[in-house]
Formats: C-alpha cells, sequence, structure tokens
C-alpha cells in the first residue's frame, strides 16, 4: 500500500467522520453560552478547553468541519461542472477561436488572485459562506478547464479516438465517451488538492471576516475570533489552527498517494 | 529580430488582458444591487446626498461615458477620490504601497533564498534522510494557513521573547532597519507556504533535468555530479521555477491582505479591508484593479524572462 495514501486518507477520514458525527451528537451545544466556564484550559471535562463565552472547543471544530467541508466540497463541485466541460471543447476544437477564447478567459481568471475575486464579490453581496463557496469555486473552473485541456489533447491523438470518428461519432460524442473517462485520475488527484486549497482559502476568507457569519461555526473565524486572547489563552488559537493543518496536510499526502496509486506516469511530472 | 518580435507580441496580449481585466471590474462594480450611491451612503441617505454623491462618482453619464472617464482617469493616475477618507485614492495607494510592496519584495525574497538552497541540496541528495527532510517539512509548510503561523510567531516572539513587536509598523522615517524589523514577522509568514511550493518546484525541476542525455554526456566528458548539477542542470531546471516565482507573486499580493491584518500593517490589503466595510467601492474597485494590474504585469515580465534563459521559447511563442 501507498504509505501517504494511507496516512493521508486516515488524516482526512478523521474530520470527515468528525463533521458527520456532528449532525448526530457533539460533547456540549455549541450555541449555548457557559460563561462561568469561559477560558478553561485543556482537561477532562473540555477536552481543548473553552472559549471567552464557555463554549467547548472541541465541539466546535467537529461543527466548523462542517463549513470547512461543505465548502470546499460545492467549490470544487463548481470549479469542475464548468471547467471539465470548457477543458473538453476547447481540446476538441483546438486552436479554433473557441479554444482561443476559453484559454485568454482562464489566464485572465488566473490573474485574479482568488482572494481578490472572492474580496470583490463581497464587497458588492456582502459576506456569506455561499459567496465565499461560489469565489474560490470561480478560481477552480481554469484550474480544471486546463488541465482537461491539456490532458485532452494528447488523447485526442490516440487510435481509438480515430476509430470513434471514424465511426461517425461527433466532438461531443468523443469527448464524453471517449476522452471523459481517461481524464477521471487526474480530475480525482487534482480534485483532492483543490479541495485542501479550498479549505485553507475558506479559513482564510473566514478569518478575515468575509466567509461563514456567525452563529455558524468556522475554523477560521475561531482564528478570529481568539485573536485578541490568544495571548493569555493560545488554547484558543492552537486547536483550530491544528485542525485546518492537519486536514489540508491528510489531502495534500492523499493527493501525492493517489496520483502515484492511479497514474505513474505522473510522478516525473510531480510537482 | 525575434526577440522584439515576441515582446511586441507579449506586450499587445498585456495590454489586451488589462483593458478585459478592467471591464470586469468595472462591470463587477456597477452590478452592485440598486444604485451604489445608495449602497455606499445607506439606508437613511438624504435625496440632496445621494443626488451629490452621484454628481461626484460620475454616475449620471452612461456607463459607456463612466467606463472610459475611469480608464481614462486612471493612466492619469487619477483614481478617484475616496467617500470615506475624502482623499484623492491615488495619494492612498501611494502612501500604503511603501508597505505592501517592501513586504512583497521582502517575502519574495525570503522564500527564494530559503527555497533554492533547499530545492538544490534535496535534489542533489535525492533518497537521502536529508531529502525526505526537506520535503517533509514542505509538506507542512504547505499545508500549515500562513495567518496561524502568523499568530503563532506572534505569540512566540513578540509576546513571550519580545524581540519583535506584535503589529504595527515603525514607518520609514524611523530608519531603514526599525522599518525592515516590523515587516520580519509578516514576511516571514508571507514565505513560508511559497518557500514550501519553490522549493518543491526546484527539486523536482531539478531532478528531471538531471535525467537529460546532456547531463550524462557531461558527466562522460569527467565532470563531477556536482559539476553537472551547478554548470549545465541549473539554468535549465530555473525554467518552471521562474514561472511558479511569477505566479507566487499573485498570491503574495492575495496573502498580504490577510496577513497585513494580522500584524495591523497600514498597507494596501488594509485598506482594501476599511474600504469594504466602509462600502468605499471607489478604493475597493482601484485597488483591486491595480493589483491584477501589478500580477499580470508580473508575469510578462516573467514571459520575457524566459525568452532570455532560453531561446526556443521565443520561436515558440
Amino acid at each position: 500500500m501507498n504509505r501517504s495514501l494511507v496516512i493521508g486518507a486516515a488524516l482526512s477520514a478523521v474530520f470527515v467522520v468528525a463533521a458527520l458525527v456532528s449532525f448526530v451528537w457533539v460533547p456540549y451545544d455549541v450555541t449555548a453560552l457557559d460563561i462561568p466556564n469561559k477560558l478553561q484550559k485543556p482537561g477532562f471535562q473540555h477536552l481543548f478547553g473553552t472559549d471567552h463565552f464557555g463554549r467547548d472547543i472541541f465541539s466546535m471544530i467537529m461543527v466548523g468541519a462542517r463549513t470547512s467541508i461543505a465548502v470546499a466540497v460545492v467549490a470544487v463541485g463548481i470549479g469542475m461542472l464548468i471547467g471539465v466541460p470548457l477543458g473538453l471543447a476547447a481540446a476538441a476544437r483546438k486552436g479554433s477561436l473557441m479554444d482561443e477564447f476559453i484559454m485568454r478567459g482562464n489566464d485572465l481568471v488566473f490573474a485574479f488572485p482568488s482572494l481578490l475575486i472572492a474580496i470583490m464579490i463581497t464587497a458588492v453581496f456582502g459576506a456569506s459562506a455561499v459567496n465565499a463557496i461560489i469565489a474560490i469555486g470561480v478560481f477552480n473552473i481554469p484550474v480544471f478547464a486546463r488541465l482537461v485541456r491539456g490532458a485532452a489533447l494528447s488523447l485526442w491523438t490516440r487510435d481509438y479516438v480515430l476509430a470513434a470518428r471514424v465511426s461517425g461519432k461527433g466532438a461531443a460524442r468523443i469527448s464524453f465517451e471517449h476522452i471523459l473517462p481517461n481524464v477521471t485520475n487526474l480530475l480525482i488527484v487534482q480534485g483532492t488538492i483543490q479541495f485542501s486549497l479550498g479549505i485553507l482559502a475558506e479559513a482564510g476568507l473566514s478569518y478575515v471576516g468575509l466567509g461563514a457569519q456567525p452563529p455558524t461555526p468556522s475554523w477560521g473565524r475561531m482564528l478570529a475570533e481568539s485573536q485578541t486572547m490568544f495571548s493569555f489563552a493560545p488554547h484558543l488559537a492552537i486547536f483550530p489552527g491544528l485542525a485546518i493543518l492537519f486536514t489540508v496536510l491528510g489531502l495534500n499526502l492523499m493527493g501525492d498517494g493517489l496520483r502515484d496509486v492511479l497514474d505513474p506516469r505522473l510522478r516525473r511530472a510531480q510537482r | 529580430m525575434p526577440v522584439l518580435r515576441f515582446v511586441l507580441k507579449r506586450l499587445a496580449s498585456l495590454v489586451l488582458s488589462l483593458a478585459v481585466a478592467s471591464v470586469v471590474i468595472f462591470l463587477f462594480v456597477e452590478v452592485v444591487p440598486g444604485d451604489p450611491a445608495a449602497y455606499m451612503l445607506g439606508m437613511n441617505a438624504q435625496e440632496d446626498t445621494l443626488n451629490a454623491l452621484r454628481e461626484e462618482l460620475g454616475l449620471n453619464g452612461s456607463l459607456m461615458q463612466r467606463y472610459l472617464s475611469w480608464v481614462a482617469g486612471m493612466l492619469q493616475g487619477d483614481f478617484g477620490t475616496s467617500y470615506t477618507y475624502r482623499t484623492p485614492v491615488s495619494e492612498m495607494i501611494g502612501e500604503r504601497m511603501w508597505i505592501s510592496l517592501p513586504l512583497a519584495i521582502y517575502a519574495l525574497t525570503l522564500s527564494t533564498a530559503i527555497a533554492f538552497p533547499a530545492g538544490i541540496w534535496a535534489a542533489s541528495k535525492r533518497g537521502s534522510v536529508a531529502d525526505v527532510s526537506v520535503m517533509g517539512l514542505t509538506q507542512l509548510g504547505v499545508a500549515i494557513p500562513n495567518f496561524w503561523f502568523a499568530m503563532l510567531m506572534v505569540l512566540v516572539f513578540a509576546i513571550n521573547l519580545r524581540w519583535f513587536s506584535a503589529g504595527g509598523f515603525a514607518g520609514w522615517d524611523a530608519g531603514f532597519l526599525p522599518a525592515m524589523k516590523s515587516l520580519t514577522l509578516p514576511a516571514v509568514a508571507l514565505a513560508l507556504p511559497q518557500a514550501s511550493i519553490l522549493a518543491r518546484v526546484m527539486r523536482s525541476s531539478l531532478l528531471d533535468t538531471l535525467g537529460e542525455d546532456y547531463i550524462r554526456t557531461a558527466r562522460a566528458k569527467g565532470l563531477s555530479r556536482r559539476q553537472a548539477l551547478w554548470r549545465h542542470a541549473l539554468r535549465n531546471a530555473l525554467i518552471p521555477v521562474l514561472t511558479i516565482i511569477g505566479l507566487q507573486f499573485s498570491f503574495l499580493m492575495a496573502g498580504a491582505i490577510i496577513i497585513e491584518n494580522v500584524f495591523f500593517l497600514p498597507g494596501l490589503g488594509r485598506m482594501v479591508f476599511q474600504s469594504i466595510s466602509a462600502r468605499d467601492l471607489i478604493v475597493v474597485e482601484s485597488v483591486v484593479m491595480l493589483l491584477v494590474f501589478a500580477v499580470i504585469l508580473v508575469n510578462f515580465l516573467v514571459d520575457i524572462a524566459y525568452a532570455m534563459v532560453d531561446p526556443r521559447l521565443r520561436v515558440r511563442a
């Protein structure tokens, strides 16, 4: 078994399970205030301690996992749903005006750092988890479009594609029946990586107040709220940060492992 | 003159990208639900105040007129007047640029200074403990949210050890060293993930070139592995590294937006945030355009640098 894959998958699974379990059970209610027990150090009662409202940090991290995962999943979904067809279309009509249009459009989105897109969207439409999803998702579109176009271009020269053309299949059918299945591995690997970037981006946006709004718990906002208190209560900042770190690390390791397992040829090209 | 033609061609696409970017940003702010003036002033605004602001923003002209006057203004260095601060946006940008730009350059220098030796070292000792530990560290570096890393550094170096201040900017008037000192923790926080990515790219690109035929030839001619690496492989391995440095610049600009907030640095990033909360769209629009311009310009320069490093690319492009 691939070591990165196992460690990565295990780490990621911990957070997915935590998020799922939080729907049915959490140690403490994350919306209930318990002022007498505020700013408790980590201990038996509260594994990761409590915040300035006496809320249990461990429970908040469990519920926060939901936000992170949901935002990242939808953002990757947006990127794939729009980016993949664009990439397929560009490759099917290589060198055409449409190809040129799609690729230049991609370059343009790339020129906007994702955070700037997010800032513009939130500046205009207001801060919310949904707008954060859209901002991160928009940035994912060119990533997938480029990836699919690059891979599809080389697939279009294969004999089986030629055979399909001879048998009378159109470009659209070939793209979906022959090209798409052959780029799925690539999509899975890139999807994992974008997923981890999405979690980082969501944390960053929530940290500066452009992501999930109260009362939705979010790791980034927990860090932001801890900012004024972490000099005397470091646990407020340490645990949510570790949650982000381990989730992203797990996903990255899983991506690396998947790449090795699914396509050994890619190993040389990996960065 | 293939070089000149290459530069001209890239210049044309630079101008085109900028034109499209400006249209996108302009339209974006145009689609603000309802009247931008009402949006900026809030619900209880008086009709005459609204009209005055509309006049000031030039909102009474047609869409095309407004766009053209915005662009024409920017070309002359006029970015409009901030509604909240009542000062020209170009002045505000000018002041804050002297924090954001040095910060980005400082961080880029740091990340290159860390990543190059680390990447070269790991590649030259492939498979060794050194290689594995460098790669392990870069995995961590990529996964750490930089604002969290920044907070941890504040905790250790500012609050516990008291080596640095926890935030704020000393100002260039205080002297070069004190100013740089207040930019050090932010620059390290920004540089860490970038250095990790760069080290990985450096390593894999160098490993790729080390596998090339001409390296084998060089070795066969009697060069040591070390000599072959420094004389032949490194220069060729730099091409993908340059691309990444170019792309990183955009992440540094964006990352700086968050990091400036962690350290309360009065740079462009903080300005964007304050403008968002103040609903000062003129500032947001202009600063975003400026940042996008910087990113496109840097990538243009990287493309030109490519052509310098690798003559083949001049033809292909």
